[in-house]
């Protein structure tokens, strides 16, 4: 017996005109895991979610459940439950009857209906509230229904789809300690969808960055932000700058590129590299410090400087056209729009991305990271749910 | 801010008179007429009496007003059967085919419902459409006779009436949120339990509403019954209609539709009673 829950091989989808939704995803989830599928929307987060329910059926591919292949059954015959966007509440039950919905389906008697109604009005902090109608609750209190009927059918995995996107954001602040302390408690395998990278770095054990249907990287919170594999999960997850250049040479880990405004170094990360390559490199704002007159580092033109969230921000034109940003704390920054400026960033904060892969060979290769690669091991680096 | 107000009194006023004088004031005079005596031969007596509504207990006036109920009945449970799903699956329609779908159903309206009956007369007859077709095709010998039957009348019923059931249940299963179902199937019910728990009870108003517009309407359309039916099916309509022609006995026929619309608005009172709780406990 796998401690793999739930499994995705291969899976492809298309909806009209041959647009492919799904380009052959593959994922690992371990039991009692909390894994986050992350993107922009429309690439595809929602899609797979409603495979895995089985409100979609999928082209290609196949979901396991448990080791046992699902992909043809209806969705009442999986041991999984969603929690809907719109929470999709029946408006025609109260809050008792929505939460006891898939009992009474199951022929529980009703006593039994009842005592487990309470106990969930309980776990999810609404006692009393059974008689309520949906129509009478607030948007944080239908949440709560919502998880609730869907957390009393006991499923092997719960699929939230945005659960927090209707939510104020100090709402949803407490909404995420809350459902992942539900979840630590119940030990249920989550499968949760956002596109707010907070939200998916405070509450998952993993990470799948997902982009026009496939994943670009699976992995904890940890690798996904400090080790990002391609620009995209550098910048969507980061907010990091990309930087255009040629390797120089390799010291140990390292490689010495060559941007055009100047050399750095920089983690190459565990694709190996070779001199003279061309490579991306990827740098996060907070991690380029400006050199006040100083003579050392790279050089670039100061385009504008904006204030937002107690960081100051300084836009920075390099010589080859491409702007990036530097940010850090406090308003304090002796530069002006228009200046030469010199910066600098650390080794270790800069990493290799992108390399050399086309989309499709990207397609091939995330298909790999979500294998597991051998018996037991499951992602990579998946050992965050432990 | 006055002459503002006293403007907008006389914008409404011509619609208070135009209701007073053409609903209330027929309304009025007809509940009037009902208590009121027949002439001899033709005209009315201001004299009050029961007697038209003593006359109505009658066995033949009677049997007459069970009859119609039970046509009603009859015609609004086939309404029901066929209204239903169509305008369900008309809800769920992409939305280009919607519109289609509506100018189809509407297209009808636009021909004289009589003219409509008649081609009901040629498609029923001995020798009609259906007659040739069942017979082409092995299923009966002799021609059946259904024109100039209770069926007949049925099918004429139904026909006329349909649209008004469709566009009251797609009108309701058109605001239906059709993640509930999805909610539903998720949770474990089967399509039937998910029709069933959800869609059926969301779509409900619409169902009654339905009801009222088809049940009501088919008590009275009695130049149906006329058309189709020959002289053999006689509705309240057709009693009221020949009393106030050929009978001249207005004062009865008035107390005939006195009870039909009693009956009506029993029928409306208790659907609003439904429905205002419904909407009470959130179902807008």
């Amino acid at each position: 017996m796998s401690d793999i829950c739930l499994e995705l091989r291969n899976i492809r989808k298309s909806f009209t005109e041959g647009e492919e939704v799904l380009r052959g995803i593959s994922l690992a989830v371990g039991r009692g895991e909390f894994i986050t599928l992350l993107g922009a929307s429309g690439c595809g987060k929602t899609t797979t979610l409603r495979i895995i329910a089985g409100l979609e059926t999928p082209e290609s591919g196949q979901v396991f459940l448990e080791g046992k292949d699902v992909t043809a059954l209806a969705p009442e015959a999986r041991d999984v439950n969603t929690v809907f966007q719109n929470y999709a509440l029946f408006p025609h039950m109260n809050v008792a009857d929505n939460i006891g919905y898939g009992l009474r389906l199951k022929k529980v008697p009703k006593p039994e209906i009842r005592r487990r109604v309470e106990e969930m009005l309980e776990l999810v902090q609404l006692p009393g509230y059974g008689k309520r109608k949906p129509s009478e609750l607030s948007g944080g209190q239908r949440q709560r229904v919502a998880i609730a009927r869907s957390l009393i059918n006991n499923p092997r995995v719960l699929l939230l789809d945005e659960p927090l996107g209707a939510l104020d954001l100090q709402l949803r602040r407490a909404m995420q300690i809350e459902l992942k302390r539900l979840q630590k408690k119940l030990g249920i395998t989550f499968v949760y969808i956002t596109h707010d990278q907070e939200e998916a770095i405070n509450m998952s054990d993993r990470i799948a960055v997902m982009n026009h249907g496939i994943f670009e990287q699976v992995g904890t919170p940890n690798e996904i932000y400090n080790h990002p594999l391609t620009s995209y999960v550098a910048t969507f997850v980061g907010n990091a700058n990309i930087l255009q250049g040629r390797v120089k040479e390799l010291r140990g880990s390292r490689a010495l590129v060559s941007l055009c405004c100047g050399d750095a170094l920089a983690e190459t990360g565990t694709d190996p590299v070779k001199a003279g390559e061309e490579v991306l490199l990827a740098v996060r704002s907070e991690h380029i410090h400006l050199e006040q007159n100083g003579h050392e580092g790279l050089e670039g033109t100061v385009l504008e400087k904006s204030f937002a969230a107690g960081q100051l921000r300084v836009s920075i034109k390099l010589s080859d056209g491409k702007e990036i940003v530097a940010s850090r704390y406090g308003i304090d920054a002796d530069v002006q729009p228009g200046e030469k400026v010199r910066f600098r960033f650390a080794p270790e904060d800069a990493v290799l991305v992108d390399r050399g892969q086309t989309p499709e060979k990207t397609a091939g290769s995330s298909a790999g990271e979500g294998m597991p690669a051998a018996e037991g091991d499951y992602g990579n680096g998946g050992n965050g749910h432990a | 801010m006055r002459k503002r107000h006293s403007g907008a009194v006389w914008m409404i006023l011509p619609l208070y008179i135009f209701t007073i004088v053409f609903v209330a004031g027929p309304l009025v005079y007809m509940v009037a007429l009902s208590f009121a005596t027949a002439r001899e031969g033709h005209g009315v007596d201001w004299i009050f009496t029961l007697r038209n509504y003593a006359r109505i207990t009658d066995p033949v006036y009677l049997q007459t007003f069970v009859e119609s109920l039970q046509l009603a009945l009859t015609s609004t449970v086939f309404i029901c059967l066929m209204g239903y799903p169509f305008g369900y699956f008309m809800a769920r329609l992409p939305e280009g085919r919607k519109k289609k779908a509506m100018l189809f159903l509407m297209l009808p309206f636009w021909v004289n419902s009589l003219i409509r009956l008649y081609g009901w007369i040629i498609i029923l007859q001995n020798k009609g459409l259906l007659n040739n077709v069942l017979k082409a095709l092995g299923i009966i010998r002799k021609p059946m006779k259904i024109l100039y039957s209770y069926p007949a009348v049925v099918v004429g019923m139904v026909y006329v009436l349909l649209p008004f059931m469709i566009l009251s249940v797609y009108s309701s299963a058109e605001k239906m949120d059709w993640s509930l179902v999805e909610a539903a199937r998720d949770l474990g019910a089967s399509r039937f339990q998910a029709f069933w728990t959800v869609t059926f009870k969301l779509t409900l108003p619409g169902l009654l509403s339905g009801i009222i517009l088809t049940f009501i309407p088919s008590m009275g359309l009695f130049f149906i019954a006329d058309i189709l039916g020959g002289n053999k099916i006689v509705l309240v309509g057709s009693i009221i209609q020949e009393q106030m022609t050929k009978g001249s006995d207005w004062p009865f026929a008035a107390a005939l539709a006195v009870i039909m619309m009693a009956v009506t608005t029993v029928m409306i009172a208790f659907y609003r009673k439904i429905t205002n709780a419904r909407e009470l406990e959130g179902i807008g």
